[in-house]
């Protein structure tokens, strides 16, 4: 979709903000979003890509307007009361009592084996490559155009991209395919190859000298030349 | 102009810690997760999975040409030498900077990062301004936003991680550097080198 979460070349956002010494956590709150994610998406209650798309829609301004783990306790929430997994109703109701006595402990409960296999999942990964038989349809070198499409749910095509001409400099073998796997129609893996654009055939006169941009892009976002 | 982020005010950031115990809440009490595997999960990413971990990597390729060939040609097999890998670095890719090529890395749909040998992304990554405007002007933020010039002959890469290949850059070794253990190499190597937005630690500085 078009959103706002597609901000590349956008203007107007204003100045980076860096923090020094940051930490990696904010506050409490922030913990407990970043741990249920692991533990909820872990256990595959939703997938990345279902995950991701729930952040994209959020009402726009609040997007821009909102933390970070607020985008994620959003899409949490939304996709696992999609799901089923919780109810909206009995959620509404526990986050009033929490702010009536914020102290209030949360209940505990332990499960060893779902922390062992949560922990192999940080250390090890859950990649979303896939053997396919199908030859890659590029390869490097190949000039490709990236197709001019405005798909209305998720996709991981950025548009300041779109309809422009690039050159294929890696092949990276077949991944889970975003646009459909965020919307529940499976996986249908296909190649994905990391495409370099000059600076001038995206940005024209407003590109900076001497610069190449390279995006990662799945091969149904490619045509010939 | 900037952008506000209205959750900052108290009332806001109230209701959004109340939500987020309510839903931890509601998943213990149907058994869906527990409090011991969120708790290890974020003491992961809090003490064990940081810039250190990446740090090592660049120090080893500084210091074993063999290694920093592997590391180019397949990051996660390199990675895995040192015992480094995981979620949000299934696919790495290592980008080398020189006297020619500057790289820098940005995520401009969400903020892709690669967790395990960076650690969990710092907020300035993770918010519009630096993802909208470093694609488009990555000279003018380098330069004005982390004090970074890039010579006017050299080349600046942009990396849009939009896919699930995950970029860190293997940033010049310092001059001044001969002779230093892995170790002290590895104290000179920053996140922020490891983005492409700066550069590693001055020896003589660290001396």
């Amino acid at each position: 979709m078009n959103g706002v979460h597609d901000l590349g070349g956008m203007h107007g956002l204003g100045r980076v903000d860096v923090e020094d010494y940051e930490p990696v956590f904010h506050n409490p709150w922030e913990k407990l979003v970043f741990g249920t994610m692991v533990a909820t998406m872990g256990q595959g209650l939703y997938n990345l890509d279902e995950f991701r798309h729930g952040i994209e829609v959020m009402e726009p301004a609040h997007y821009l307007t909102s933390s970070y783990y607020e985008h994620w306790l959003e899409t949490i929430e939304k996709n696992l009361i999609e799901k089923g997994v919780i109810d909206r109703g009995e959620l509404d109701a526990r986050t009033q009592e929490f702010l009536k006595n914020p102290e209030a402990p949360v209940p505990q409960r332990e499960d060893p084996e779902l922390a062992d296999r949560l922990l192999q999942l940080v250390h090890g990964g859950a990649s979303s490559r896939r053997e396919v038989s199908a030859k890659p349809r590029f390869e490097a070198g190949d000039r490709v155009r990236v197709r001019n499409v405005h798909p209305h749910g998720h996709t991981r095509l950025p548009q300041y991209v779109r309809d422009k001409q690039g050159v294929v400099e890696r092949v990276y073998g077949a991944f889970v395919l975003p646009d459909k796997h965020a919307h529940g129609e499976g996986e249908n893996p296909e190649y994905v190859y990391c495409v370099r654009f000059d600076a001038e055939e995206v940005w024209g006169d407003s590109a900076e000298p001497r610069e190449a941009v390279s995006v990662d892009l799945w091969e149904s976002y490619l045509e010939s030349l | 102009m900037s952008v506000e982020r209205t959750s900052d005010s108290q009332a806001s950031e109230a209701e959004i810690a109340a939500r987020a115990k309510a839903l931890e809440s509601l998943l213990v009490e149907k058994g869906l997760v527990s409090t011991d595997a969120i708790d290890r999960v974020i003491s992961a990413y809090e003490s064990d999975i940081g810039p250190m971990l990446g740090a090592q990597v660049v120090a080893r390729a500084w210091s074993d040409p063999e290694f920093k060939k592997l590391l180019l040609e397949d990051a996660n097999a390199a990675c895995e030498q040192l015992g480094i890998g995981g979620m949000q670095g299934e696919h790495m890719v290592v980008v080398e900077n020189s006297a020619q090529v500057h790289n820098v890395v940005v995520c401009t749909l969400c903020s892709c990062y690669p967790w395990p040998v960076l650690g969990l992304p710092p907020n300035w990554y993770k918010y519009p301004q630096y993802r909208s405007r470093t694609v488009m002007e990555p000279r003018e933020v380098l330069k004005e936003e982390f004090g970074l010039g890039i010579d006017e002959s050299a080349d600046v890469r942009v990396w849009d991680s939009s896919a699930e290949i995950r970029y860190f850059v293997l940033p010049e070794r310092p001059e001044g550097t001969e002779g230093m253990s892995e170790e002290e190499l590895a104290s000179l190597v920053t996140r922020d080198s490891m983005i492409g937005v700066g550069e590693p630690r001055d020896p003589e500085e660290t001396r």
